[in-house]
């Protein structure tokens, strides 16, 4: 059977698309599972912060990235780095506090999404993106970075855009090179 | 490719979840079980629609069962089913030797017990992408050594069905009544011409 070209192109879209419909099916899940929204946020978060733990290691050994310097190249990399490595897009980066410590991730088109039309009216609250949330979390962590992660605003709940807000917490003591 | 990562750890997320909320909650880890399997149909379901868009029609059963072993096992798991057997009347046994989503987990018989967790989702993905394929089936896995595990499907499509009843029925009042019975006339005028 001759392949067409653009196959490999397919491929990588279909295995994109399993995670996509993967997380639909386990959101769906739990939505059947939890009846309060907030329930349902706290286990997706877990569930990203499990992830995100692992991930972290994964990254850092299929991208070469030197060592961050400051809160915003961290921030950076992650919107250009990790997210197009793992998600195909690229969120802009804007720092919204004056101590340097506050950014926020405006992602134009979240994939995650591609197969969701809106939010059921009984699930007004519900985070949909959570996982990302603790993912970013949890990868942050475990390169020594306390961070808080919530979703600033959401397409799905009618706003304009999707924003990640990043905080980090405390101010990182040494930060001692990192043997690879 | 940094594809396989995610969805992998993400299986493993909602396996581990899922069977940390039985545990807290009721104690019924059958339900995971179920509430797995359940999950990977759907994804099977909507999986396979969007793969098989452009691919041509399929002649039959054995050929649908091809593609889930090269293409289908390809994308999903970036490789081949390594040993495809039949006997010819609806059963299928899949077998992997290096199934991507118990690699990491052992090489050998350590955490055998904890094997079939992670295959429900599996079973569940395969049945669905046969349903919307127009088979039914019942696939369950089984696993003697890591990361090596075999996937028996029993298939019931309608082509089937007709074909068992036809073989050793030689009368024709025979497959009249066995077809009536399971009802359609469009089957019985198929019939007339064999």
């Amino acid at each position: 059977m001759s392949r067409p070209p653009g196959r490999k192109q397919d491929s990588h879209k279909i295995s994109r698309e399993l995670f996509v419909l993967t997380y639909g099916a386990l959101v769906a899940q739990l939505c059947k599972d939890y009846e309060k929204d907030e329930d349902v946020n706290s286990c997706l978060d877990k569930m990203g912060y499990g992830i995100g733990i692992r991930l972290i290691d994964d990254f850092l050994a299929h991208s070469d990235v030197k060592r961050c310097r400051s809160y915003s190249e961290t921030a950076d990399m992650i919107a250009q780095v990790a997210f197009k490595m793992y998600l195909g897009v690229t969120p802009s980066v804007s720092c919204s506090s004056a101590a340097g410590n506050e950014f926020s991730l405006i992602l134009d088109k979240n994939p995650l999404v591609d197969f969701v039309e809106e939010l059921p009216v009984e699930r007004a609250s519900l985070c949909y993106c959570n996982l990302l949330c603790g993912v970013i979390r949890g990868a942050l962590e475990m390169v020594h970075l306390a961070a808080e992660v919530t979703f600033l605003q959401d397409k799905l709940k009618g706003d304009a855009v999707t924003e990640i807000g990043i905080t980090f917490l405390r101010k990182t003591e040494d930060k001692k090179a990192k043997k690879k | 490719m940094a594809d396989e990562a995610l969805f992998l750890l993400l299986h493993n997320e909602m396996v581990a979840g899922l069977y940390r909320a039985a545990e807290q909650g009721e104690g019924e880890n059958g339900r995971c079980t179920t509430k797995l399997e359940s999950m990977g149909f759907r994804v099977g379901q909507g999986l396979i629609e969007r793969f098989t868009k452009d691919t041509a029609r399929f002649k039959d059963e054995l050929d649908i069962m091809k593609f889930i072993c090269k293409d289908f096992w390809t994308t999903v798991f970036k490789k081949q089913i390594d040993n495809l057997r039949t006997n010819h009347q609806g059963i299928y046994v899949l077998q992997d030797n290096k199934f991507r989503l118990l690699t990491q987990m052992s090489a050998g018989k350590q955490y055998l017990e904890h094997a079939p967790k992670y295959l429900a989702f599996t079973c569940g993905l395969i049945r669905g992408g046969l349903s919307n394929l127009g088979i039914k089936s019942i696939v369950t896995a089984e696993v003697s050594s890591m990361p090596a595990c075999k996937f028996q499907l029993q298939l019931t499509s309608v082509m089937s069905m007709c074909r068992k009843m036809i073989r050793p029925a030689r009368r024709y009042k025979d497959i009249t009544k066995t077809l009536e019975e399971i009802g359609g006339c469009w089957i019985l005028l198929v019939t007339t011409f064999v």
